[in-house]
């Protein structure tokens, strides 16, 4: 257990296939694990999910994603001006 | 969309920095209370204190597995590998934080103990399954986050019929210590931390959701934001902690949202509910006893209960006198104001839980924080 897998310092892994039922093989920056999916289990290929010692707690919502990005783009455009009076 | 560099943007983070600047101008001081550990590692990580306004003051939170524990559970664990012929597996970290005596799990497993780390909960189960002679016993510890996964090996091993598995919970539960923190007193002197505001934690509520801490920021009059982990997350976060104190709201807002749910995991959910009853009272180091605030197998699943199983029966211990571990878990002291701090105290030989893990304040401020006070006072200088 290395310093980026540590209990709570997860980083987005990326689902790369289901091995047995419960399990599957995630790619967490380059680095392949073994990971339980019973706790996730719609998670499928090509997901995002977090893992948090060895076990996925929640898989990404990629619309979720697009529209806090999206915030953020927006939130460029602003004028810093407008943020006086919020 | 690797859900990474998207947001780690720095001409955004700069932009959401100014927006801050101009936000913080409504008051003379925001104090905002990051929870959980991960999100301490982050900011120290990647600098977000120096992205802010000098009077908005990020207090790191309890939010640390294994510093919120106090050394009588570490005793316990010891007392049982040394004594009883068993395995005993855990999470690294908790190897490695000071026990009474000047002891640790570590230094047990040096004297002869059967202690082993492991990653995941299944990985002890699977030592069980494979030496069915052995008796194992995997060493709970952890917020919501890991709880879930402990309840699941437990179910795992009822189905298996496993005879020699069993868990030591020591499990503890978020908003109950959010609620303990908020409700302190305010005078100064008391120690209180005095916390306009609450980032909060990101994968404990991938598990149970936003909906836990409305009654918590409703009772004490804070707003809450749950944070992800990445700089743009936490910025973000700030940014609309400040919204919300500049206009005297106090709602629980969620800035995850591609991970957090109002519900959470209801999978998780039930399989803790399954498992799991609340016990009366816990201590926390630092916070001391918190009603409600963790959890123990219920009396169904007793046979997997190491502490009826072993007679487990906690001692309070007492915490070492020089070590501030308590003052900076309750958000009233930094871990520079502790004098062991980077002497006596260092990653490598911790006196204090919170130097022990990364997501441990003190940790995080040895790893990265000093050196930009270093820098602050030799500019000043």
């Amino acid at each position: 257990m290395g310093g980026g897998l540590s209990m709570c310092l997860a980083i987005p892994a990326l689902v790369v296939r289901r091995i047995e039922a419960e399990e599957a093989l995630i790619d967490a920056g380059g680095i392949e694990k073994r990971v339980s999916l019973v706790l996730v289990p719609e998670a499928a290929a090509g997901d995002y999910v977090v893992v948090h010692a060895g076990y996925a707690i929640s898989r990404l919502d990629p619309d979720e994603a697009l529209r806090t990005l999206a915030l953020f783009a927006e939130m460029q455009r602003d004028t810093p001006e407008a943020e006086a009076a919020a | 969309m690797r859900h990474l560099d998207e947001y780690r943007d720095g001409a955004l983070a700069r932009v959401l920095a100014h927006k801050i600047a101009g936000a913080a101008q409504a008051r003379p001081q925001y104090r905002l209370m990051e929870f959980c550990g991960g999100h301490t590692h982050a900011i120290s990580r990647y600098g977000i204190v120096d992205l802010l306004p000098a009077n908005v003051n990020m207090i790191h939170g309890p939010g640390c597995p294994v510093c919120v524990l106090p050394t009588g559970r570490i005793d316990n664990a010891i007392e049982l590998a040394a004594q009883q012929p068993l395995t005993l597996c855990t999470y690294a970290d908790t190897l490695r934080v000071p026990a009474s005596g000047r002891s640790s799990l570590m230094q047990a497993k040096a004297r002869g103990a059967d202690i082993r780390m492991v990653y995941s909960v299944a990985d002890a189960l699977r030592l069980a399954q494979e030496h069915p002679a052995r008796e194992t016993v995997f060493f709970a510890i952890g917020f919501e986050t890991t709880a879930p996964s402990t309840a699941q090996a437990i179910r795992a091993a009822e189905r298996l019929q496993l005879k020699n598995f069993s868990v030591f919970c020591n499990h503890v539960l978020t908003p109950p210590a959010m609620a303990e923190i908020l409700g302190a007193p305010r005078a100064p002197g008391a120690g209180a931390a005095g916390i306009d505001g609450v980032v909060g934690p990101g994968h404990v509520s991938c598990i149970i959701g936003s909906r836990p801490y409305e009654p918590v920021a409703e009772q004490y009059r804070r707003p809450v934001v749950i944070a992800g982990f990445e700089p743009l997350d936490l910025m973000q976060t700030v940014l609309m902690l400040l919204r919300q104190i500049n206009q005297n709201r106090y709602q629980v807002e969620n800035e995850y949202t591609r991970a957090v749910t109002h519900a959470g995991n209801v999978r998780a959910q039930e399989l803790m509910a399954q498992v799991f009853e609340l016990r009366d009272s816990f201590e926390w180091r630092g916070l001391g006893e918190i009603a409600h605030s963790a959890y123990r197998l219920r009396p169904g699943y007793g046979r997997f209960d190491a502490e009826r199983r072993y007679g487990i029966a906690y001692r309070r211990a007492a915490e070492n006198k020089a070590c501030e571990c308590g003052a900076i878990l309750r958000g009233s002291k930094q871990p520079g104001d502790c004098r062991v701090f980077g002497t006596g105290c260092t990653p490598e030989h911790p006196l204090g839980a919170c130097m022990v893990s990364s997501e441990g304040a003190c940790a995080a401020h040895y790893s990265y924080g000093r050196f930009r006070e270093t820098a602050t006072a030799a500019a000043a200088a």
